[in-house]
């Protein structure tokens, strides 16, 4: 069975996120391994651009940390293969706006990023309408181009989108960019449940979740949780490792 | 306005624009478009805009035969396109009202704006003051610093100026901070982009409501010369005075069409924004929706740019001007920061008109190719705006 399908399929599945590179290089590295043991089922990772026009005040931050620190494309896949020779088994799955893969080479990008042991893709600055050469790149190298719905999209996008669908569907909870909320967005469990009805794939939600409390809610309708600015928030404190740790661990419990 | 078709169905020049946004911005971009088309279509929302352009705006402005500088230069005939004449002080109005009455029309109350030199902000919040609606402008505090009388102009007119902290503090990042706003306020807010860049529809979109510069222009040059001009020259940040200039003169075939991008310090120094000059870093890429030509880094990372000149001081170009470039429709060049600085005095006082930094770039390949062609040459500069707002700048360098 495929990785990233056997992640969803034993329970809801936790997926945390985590900048390469951030607050460095192999802090980075040990927190993915430290959200592996505490029970992530998969993990995003990000690869830092200059001009991340989708995440909010915490993840640009850290990107821009990463940056600092020299992370780059190359880097990024290099870090994976070290993942995955430190007995990460986990799906990993890339995170990155588009220019740094184009600048890159796509097919390029994807064969490495293949060899080096990573699931899939995620690009959130490309919409179907232009990702036909990445998602046949992914596909010849077996990596998801995993595509993402926000509550905007039309009855009509949905289906589309989730004909194209490849590992699972990321969905946006709430029309914004990445960062914790308060409250919750109405209408997510219809917007998810709308999604369902269209969708092969597990769909996981994502934006806007930070405590577990918020976690086990959407758990109960989506089939994975996605965990971003709180993760980094946890990576960027005193203690890095045994945060995000603690964090990964409390919201696993609480799926 | 010129028939003129759409750039085809999915946004592209050749293999350049596109729509590489969030997929929570599609389904407006899909709205946006849609209005557009009809609006485009629709004979009242032209006469509506072309009674604010006579009445308002002050348009058609003026073609100005610039003598005494053609003589003292002792070849072709420079004539000014006075765009520096329209209200607000810069060709930017044509396109922020029209976008306005666009947001009006599709029952938008809420603008918002991005701003680098301050004058497509100062644009927009005229536009806003004049039709009612709210106004938030973003704007990169390196900016705000550099252009601080337009950052007033803004707040006298309604607008609330937001200044943009992240990345370097220019453009790219109030346009960045100004597509995060969109994303979270997408249903009752309008996006007003200030140039021909960005995704589908916008560089279509901004091209035809600054087209009429270049309408204008023909139809003047030829009822002052009773012929068509030899060469068009304008500045190039992301490229709507240009595209603007240009459009009309497309077809014939002619007319040379100069741009004119941001050489800062030069070329060769690596500060500058200047991004068909240099291979290393003015590569094929992505960036706020489209794809074209962009400063970057080998790793794909957006590159600082520099300018004297806050308008031109961008990492990407409009992509119509990626596929006017490689089709050699048109041709790109550019200019110092000091190259244009001489320009600018020079134009002071050899013709009684302060021009914009921005525009000044365009004047100093003027002052080059001149000599260089006979009297019975026509050039035309596009002046897009008035200089003013650049007085604390060149006063530190004058």
């Amino acid at each position: 069975m495929h990785r990233i399908a056997s992640a969803f399929a034993r329970r809801t599945a936790l997926m945390p996120y985590l900048t390469f590179g951030y607050p460095d290089a192999e802090t980075s590295l040990a927190c993915v391994q430290a959200a592996a043991e505490a029970g992530a089922d998969l993990i995003e990772l990000g690869m830092p651009f200059s001009d991340p026009l989708a995440d909010g005040p915490v993840i640009q931050h850290s990107t821009q940390i990463a940056l600092e620190n020299g992370i780059t494309v190359a880097k990024c896949l290099q870090m994976t293969t070290e993942l995955r020779r430190r007995g990460v088994v986990l799906p990993l799955l890339l995170m990155g706006y588009f220019n740094p893969i184009f600048s890159y080479g796509v097919s390029r990008f994807t064969r490495d990023a293949a060899t080096a042991g990573a699931d899939g893709v995620i690009v959130p600055d490309l919409p179907m309408e232009e990702a036909a050469e990445l998602e046949t790149a992914c596909r010849e190298c077996g990596l998801s181009l995993v595509y993402m719905l926000a509550p905007t999209s039309t009855p009509e996008r949905i289906e589309s989108v989730a004909a194209r669908a490849s590992g699972f569907l990321y969905l946006v909870s709430v029309a914004g960019v990445t960062g914790e909320r308060q409250g919750w967005p109405e209408g997510l469990k219809e917007f998810v449940g709308r999604v369902k009805q269209k969708a092969a794939t597990p769909v996981a939600v994502g934006f806007g979740i930070g405590t577990p409390a918020q976690a086990a809610e959407v758990g109960r309708f989506a089939d994975g949780v996605i965990v971003g600015s709180a993760v980094i928030k946890a990576a960027g404190g005193a203690q890095p490792v045994e945060a995000v740790r603690q964090l990964v661990s409390d919201l696993r419990r609480a799926l | 306005m010129t028939p003129t078709p759409l750039s085809n169905s999915n946004g592209k020049f050749g293999p350049y624009g596109g729509q590489f946004v969030p997929e929570t911005l599609m389904p407006a971009l899909a709205e946006l478009t849609a209005a557009y088309t009809s609006a485009r279509a629709d004979a009242a929302f032209h006469r509506e805009l072309g009674r604010l352009q006579d009445t308002y705006v002050g348009r058609p402005t003026p073609l100005t035969h610039a003598r005494r500088l053609s003589a003292q230069l002792g070849g072709a005939q420079i004539y000014l396109k006075r765009e520096d004449l329209a209200h607000s002080g810069a060709h930017k109005i044509n396109n922020a009202l029209g976008q306005a009455l666009l947001a009006q029309r599709m029952g938008k109350q809420r603008i918002i704006a991005e701003t680098g030199a301050g004058q497509h902000g100062v644009a927009t919040a005229t536009a806003c003051a004049l039709l009612g609606l709210d106004c938030v402008v973003y704007m990169g505090t390196v900016d705000m610093a550099r252009q601080q009388p337009n950052v007033f102009r803004m707040k006298l007119l309604g607008a609330e100026v937001r200044g943009v902290e992240s990345g370097t503090k220019t453009l790219k990042d109030a346009i960045n901070e100004a597509i995060r706003d969109w994303v979270t306020h997408v249903a009752a807010t309008y996006y007003l982009l200030g140039s021909a860049l960005g995704p589908h529809p916008y560089p279509t979109m901004v091209r035809d409501f600054q087209s009429i510069i270049g309408r204008e222009a023909r139809a003047q040059i030829l009822e002052q010369t009773g012929r068509l001009p030899d060469t068009l020259i304008a500045c190039v940040g992301g490229g709507s005075n240009a595209i603007g200039l240009f459009h009309d003169f497309i077809s014939d075939e002619q007319v040379e069409m100069i741009g004119v991008e941001a050489g800062g310090a030069g070329v060769a120094t690596g500060k500058h924004a200047a991004r068909f000059a240099d291979p290393a870093v003015g590569r094929v890429g992505i960036l706020h929706g489209a794809k074209t030509f962009v400063l970057q880094t080998p790793d794909g990372q957006i590159a600082d740019t520099h300018s004297i000149s806050a308008g031109l001081d961008y990492a990407a170009v409009g992509p119509e001007h990626s596929f006017l470039r490689d089709s050699e429709r048109a041709f790109y060049t550019s200019a110092t920061d000091d190259k244009a600085l001489a320009a600018f005095s020079t134009l002071c006082r050899t013709e009684g008109i302060i021009p914009a930094l921005e525009s000044s770039h365009a004047v100093a390949e003027a002052l080059k190719r001149a000599p260089t062609m006979r009297p019975d040459q026509i050039i035309i500069v596009n002046l897009s705006g008035r200089g003013d707002k650049d007085l604390d700048t060149v006063m530190k360098h004058l």
